[in-house]
């Protein structure tokens, strides 16, 4: 069983699909939920409050927006929790989406700097394409291994 | 309860949704957040036409247009976006030109950090709620009966008496006993017009002090200064239909606010240097050792270029001043170059965060500094800069303004 970071990082369909494969998807659900389910909610509806962004300036500096930060934030122990990835570009926001341009260049660019074997597709436009990523996807999680040792995958990158 | 729509790309992930909560709770208002649907988006912003990246800004858009196409009913908007995001930045200006062009529901911007607390909010929520609770006496463009204004500030105390549309007395102290101060001012005001306290038909404070001056005087109107200076200063410059902004360049802080048809819809105050605020006009007044009133003609006859200052800082600036005089400098070049150096500083700390409408009208004690009048001008690209007649009274003409359209004392 692998760690698997998403993005975009609250899709539904790949949390889905990466559990089917018996791993475990890194979604932002998730990271919320650790912060909602605290005894005290300080700042609904997410509970991120002013210290949040500031934990966000390990992952970008102070004279980036407090919306990054404050995602990153979130994103940010996500992946470096991952052990693979599967970055999908262009998805429409129904999709999933965390809202902000610039903190997806970000995740990306910090995930793709990690190495890890990462699946990087386009969104499909068509029936056969959508097929075609969903069988990439799978192909790409039965080849990680299911024990934690996926660093000895080698990394992919279709587009 | 005043319906408030936040229209923001998402204060939630700053921390400060909260605060925004607690802002509008304190008066009198309700955050509510325009319910969309996916297809509705892309829609929007397809027919907005620009194209953001960000899709918490095509969001954005598709809120706004929610709004103006009836979809949601709200009394006001809240529309905010990161500080330091140039695509959010973009958006902002452009969903508030939106809204302000197709309704008539009063719109207030911010730019926040995580740093974003309620009293910050408070007194754009108080604007906000005044904008719609008190619609009809905002709306007034005329001043009628008799009616004292008093602009309570940090620094000093302004009364200004009006008859039927016209001033006819000023008082000017600085501020010490609140009260003590305000009778003062308004001895002076009253004097040579025959009228006293008794004669009023309504007094309106505005400032720092107007809780405790309003209580004491049991005036009829207490206003924030937001609404109340932008209202004096669109009335004095006879600017009350279109856009302008309204610069304040105070002895202890400063304010920018941006206006559309006399109702403000942005705002931002400093304070956090005094070298950008007038206490520097004043302490080069002083080492100059000419009279404050003269400092604006000596400032217009030299060449800020000719003065060497390399800090923006109150201590080091003034000593780079005291420098250049000791060189042969002559007093007007280090005149001009104090004045340029707080238009330039009240740019780059304050100016830049908002969209700078014109005209530009500057009012306060420092818009009688001729040099800094001509230095804010050149700072913005030679924009024309206008200075109202009684500019430095502008709060109190501004309440005097506005409590004539709450009925009269005596009848009470």
């Amino acid at each position: 069983m692998v760690k698997v970071a998403i993005i975009p990082p609250n899709s539904l369909i790949l949390s889905d699909l990466i559990e089917r494969k018996g791993h475990e998807p890194l979604a932002l659900q998730k990271a919320v939920r650790k912060k909602v389910i605290d005894p005290e909610i300080d700042s609904p509806p997410m509970n991120i409050t002013e210290e949040d962004p500031i934990k966000g300036l390990k992952y970008a500096a102070i004279e980036v927006p407090s919306g990054v930060r404050g995602r990153m934030s979130i994103i940010g122990p996500l992946i470096e929790e991952a052990e693979a990835a599967i970055i999908i570009d262009d998805a429409p926001f129904g999709f999933g989406c965390i809202g902000c341009a610039r903190t997806n260049e970000l995740t990306t660019f910090t995930l793709r700097k990690r190495g890890l074997p990462t699946l990087e597709l386009k969104y499909p436009k068509t029936r056969d394409e959508t097929v075609d990523m969903v069988n990439k996807i799978n192909k790409f999680l039965d080849s990680l291994p299911s024990s934690n040792s996926a660093n000895s995958t080698d990394s992919q990158e279709e587009k | 309860m005043v319906k408030i729509a936040l229209v923001s790309c998402g204060t939630e992930y700053s921390g400060i949704q909260r605060e925004i909560e607690k802002a509008a709770n304190t008066f009198g208002g309700e955050i509510i957040i325009p319910e969309i649907d996916l297809d509705y988006i892309n829609e929007s912003y397809e027919k907005f036409g620009f194209n953001a990246q960000s899709s918490s800004l095509r969001l954005m858009v598709a809120r706004a247009m929610s709004i103006v196409e009836g979809k949601t009913q709200t009394d006001a908007v809240f529309i905010a976006t990161c500080f330091r995001c140039a695509e959010g930045a973009l958006i902002r200006n452009e969903v508030r030109r939106f809204i302000q062009d197709n309704t008539n529901i009063p719109v207030v911007t911010y730019s926040f950090t995580e740093r974003t607390k309620a009293d910050e909010l408070f007194i754009r929520m108080e604007a906000l709620t005044t904008t719609v609770a008190r619609k009809s006496i905002l709306a007034r463009e005329k001043q009628e009966g008799l009616t004292l204004g008093i602009d309570s500030g940090s620094t000093t105390t302004k009364v200004v008496l009006m008859e039927n549309n016209k001033i006819i007395g000023t008082g000017w102290t600085a501020t010490k006993d609140i009260i003590g101060s305000v009778d003062i001012g308004a001895k002076d005001a009253f004097e040579g017009t025959g009228y006293g306290m008794d004669d009023l038909d309504g007094i309106g404070t505005t400032g720092y002090g107007r809780l405790t001056i309003g209580k004491e005087l049991k005036a009829e109107l207490i206003q924030e200064e937001l609404s109340v200076n932008a209202k004096g200063a669109v009335y004095l410059a006879n600017k009350q239909k279109g856009e302008a902004t309204v610069l304040d360049i105070g002895g202890m802080d400063n304010k920018v606010i941006t206006v559309n048809n006399g109702i403000p819809d942005n705002f931002t105050m400093g304070g956090i240097c005094a070298g950008a605020s007038g206490r520097f006009l004043d302490m080069t007044s002083r080492r100059l050792d000419v009279d404050i009133s003269e400092l604006g003609p000596l400032a217009m006859k030299g060449d800020y270029k000719k003065a060497l200052l390399n800090s923006y800082c109150i201590v080091f600036g003034i000593q780079d001043l005291v420098t250049t005089l000791a060189a042969g400098g002559s007093k007007a070049d280090v005149a001009a170059a104090a004045c340029h150096s707080v238009a330039e500083q009240v740019y780059e700390q304050q100016l830049q965060e908002i969209d700078i409408r014109e005209p530009l009208i500057q009012v306060g004690g420092t818009s009688l500094i001729s040099g800094l009048i001509k230095a804010v001008s050149e700072t913005l690209g030679g924009i024309d800069v206008i200075v109202p007649e009684y500019s430095q009274y502008i709060g109190a003409v501004g309440s005097a303004l506005l409590v004539s359209g709450i009925g009269k004392r005596q009848d009470k």
